[in-house]
């Protein structure tokens, strides 16, 4: 047997390279399609007519799109709010301390909503806003969704922030400690101003969850209360026109643009 | 003075306490918004599954196991005893199979995937992750709705096949089993690369260059270093697929066409049009069980893998 020294990288794997290139192609080719013939002029969904922006017209003009972006864009405003601060805070309350008895508990109701699939948690947040409607007559109208995105926001919020301050050198806090800083102030001179990416990455998840939930939202939603992806559901159920791949279009470019921005916001830090 | 200095290390000592106190206190608000909105509501599922249907939707307050019976069984309309109706059941079996069969695949696909991008050199790895997190958190419903634009009779795949006189007639792919397998996939690749291409970026090569050192092949490289290195990695991944996969209610409700139903939807009917709450509550908790079954083993697995490492 011989070995040639230097022919073996030792780190190829044969044919590993050609599987890497086949799922990127997998996972890209279907979202292209749908970006390409969201410029088609055609009044078919599949025949091909020639490029032209006049579906993204339609669509920007429908008051319905409207509507639904301001739900959609309050409901995660709100829920990224909340979700972002909450986690804020039981991050800290986590990793600063001496474990206190009760703290794996917490860690683990914080995390449970991770571990709920998503159609239980849907089918579980619509009974209960239905006893509370029906048992007490509250209905805290498009706040139930609200209060229902909070939930799965939290971990996804509550993660990159915990991760940020178990990373942290704590020198820098022991030494404001030093120069007399009171805990307060060593959090708001120190720590926050460290933590910051680690909350903004843990905003932008909350976020990105809650702008693009479908599931939770439609079992939730009361009448009227039609987010985006709800209403490109409620368009599928008629007719098609490219207009939906239209609205598609935009959804995913938001969601990528906002994926991009906060992976070089984030590498700019580091 | 001695009782000056006792005071100041009590008021030392409870300032520590307080600050304690105010610490644990700081979960308090996350923990309350999951208990009131997210625990609670699974109690109203498990009440909800012990009680009568109402005839339109919603639950009468008279004690049943009706729906866990109605599980299994099914009541003759004649002679009112029961009988044996695995349809239910089937559908389960049905979701368990597939999830399993798209864990495998994603498997295949994904661990040479984050291989391949861990032995980057670090520039290029980051531009991977990037490709790869942008499906990963991109609108599920709209990436499903994309894969029925391709795969239905007058989609990319059958006008370029019938362009190319592969075929004269359009191959039925959409509302099939294969397309719900394949809406599966494509939704959870990423879940199986992220985790994957996170513990093998940390593999010590080391001890992959002191295999071929000892003459091991690549196949055996791969086999008995690289692989039981990236476990913890390739079970995490698994999970990650497993899980949401079980449950999953887009892409059968938009690839299945309704007409094949995984526990997912089946639960969602409950709710909807087969006006059955009691029924679907007691459907989902059986998935939360096998769902709790399946970490339950990953726990104990990643507990023993410890020790067997001290």
């Amino acid at each position: 047997m011989t070995k040639m020294d230097g022919a073996v990288d030792i780190k190829t794997q044969p044919g590993f390279k050609g599987v890497a290139i086949f799922c990127l192609a997998m996972l890209y080719t279907p979202i292209l399609v749908l970006m390409v013939f969201a410029f088609n002029s055609g009044n078919l969904m599949m025949s091909w007519e020639g490029v032209s922006l006049k579906w993204f017209g339609v669509a920007l003009a429908n008051e319905d799109f409207h509507s639904a972006a301001r739900n959609t864009f309050l409901i995660s405003i709100i829920a990224t709010i909340v979700s972002t601060s909450v986690a804020t805070l039981a991050a800290i309350g986590m990793t600063r301390v001496k474990a206190w008895p009760g703290m794996s508990a917490a860690f683990m109701i914080i995390n449970l909503p991770l571990m709920v699939p998503e159609i239980i948690t849907a089918v579980a947040t619509l009974s209960f806003f239905a006893l509370l409607a029906r048992g007490f007559g509250w209905n805290f109208g498009i706040g139930n969704i609200v209060l229902a995105h909070c939930v799965f926001c939290i971990p996804f919020a509550f993660m990159p922030i915990r991760a940020r301050l178990e990373d942290m050198d704590l020198t820098l806090e022991n030494a404001a400690a030093d120069l007399y800083a009171t805990p307060w102030q060593a959090f708001r001179r120190v720590t926050l101003p460290l933590l910051v990416p680690g909350i903004a990455s843990g905003a932008a998840l909350a976020f990105i969850v809650s702008f693009d939930d479908f599931t939770i939202t439609q079992m939730v939603a009361g009448p009227g209360q039609t987010t985006l992806p709800l209403y490109i559901w409620n368009q599928t159920r008629r007719p098609m026109t490219p207009e939906i791949n239209a609205i598609a279009a935009i959804l995913l470019l938001f969601s990528m643009a906002f994926i991009v921005i906060s992976f070089f916001i984030a590498r700019r830090r580091k | 003075m001695a009782g000056e200095s006792t005071t100041a290390a009590e008021i030392a000592l409870a300032s520590q306490k307080r600050s304690a106190r105010r610490h644990q206190l700081l979960s308090l608000p996350s923990v309350l918004i999951i208990t009131l909105f997210g625990i609670l509501p699974l109690l109203v599922i498990l009440v909800y599954s012990f009680l009568k249907a109402a005839p339109y939707g919603g639950v009468e307050w008279k004690f049943t196991t009706d729906a866990y019976v109605n599980f299994l069984f099914q009541r003759d309309i004649f002679d009112d005893t029961l009988q044996f109706a695995p349809d239910y059941l089937y559908i389960y079996l049905r979701s368990i199979l597939f999830a399993l069969l798209t864990t495998v695949i994603c498997l295949l696909i994904g661990f040479p995937t984050a291989y391949f991008m861990a032995t980057r050199p670090p520039e290029q790895r980051s531009w991977w992750v990037l490709l790869i997190t942008i499906p990963f958190w991109s609108n599920l419903l709209v990436r499903t709705l994309a894969i029925m634009f391709i795969i239905r009779d007058e989609g990319v795949i059958n006008t370029l096949l019938m362009h190319w006189h592969v075929i004269d007639k359009p191959i039925t792919m959409l509302y099939t089993n294969f397309a719900i397998v394949l809406g599966l996939l494509y939704s959870y690749l990423p879940f199986m690369v992220l985790p994957l291409y996170s513990s093998l970026e940390k593999l010590d090569f080391r001890l992959v260059e002191a295999g071929f050192d000892l003459y091991a092949t690549k196949r055996q490289v791969l086999w008995r270093i690289i692989i039981p290195m990236a476990k913890p990695g390739i079970i995490a991944g698994c999970l990650l697929v497993l899980i949401p996969a079980i449950g999953a209610y887009v892409t059968p409700l938009i690839l299945g066409g309704g007409l094949h139903l995984m526990i997912g939807d089946l639960i969602a009917q409950q709710f909807g049009s087969g006006r059955n709450w009691p029924l679907g509550a007691a459907q989902a908790l059986i998935l939360m069980a096998a769902v709790m079954c399946a970490l339950f083993a990953y726990v104990r697995n990643s507990a023993t893998g410890k020790m067997h490492h001290d």
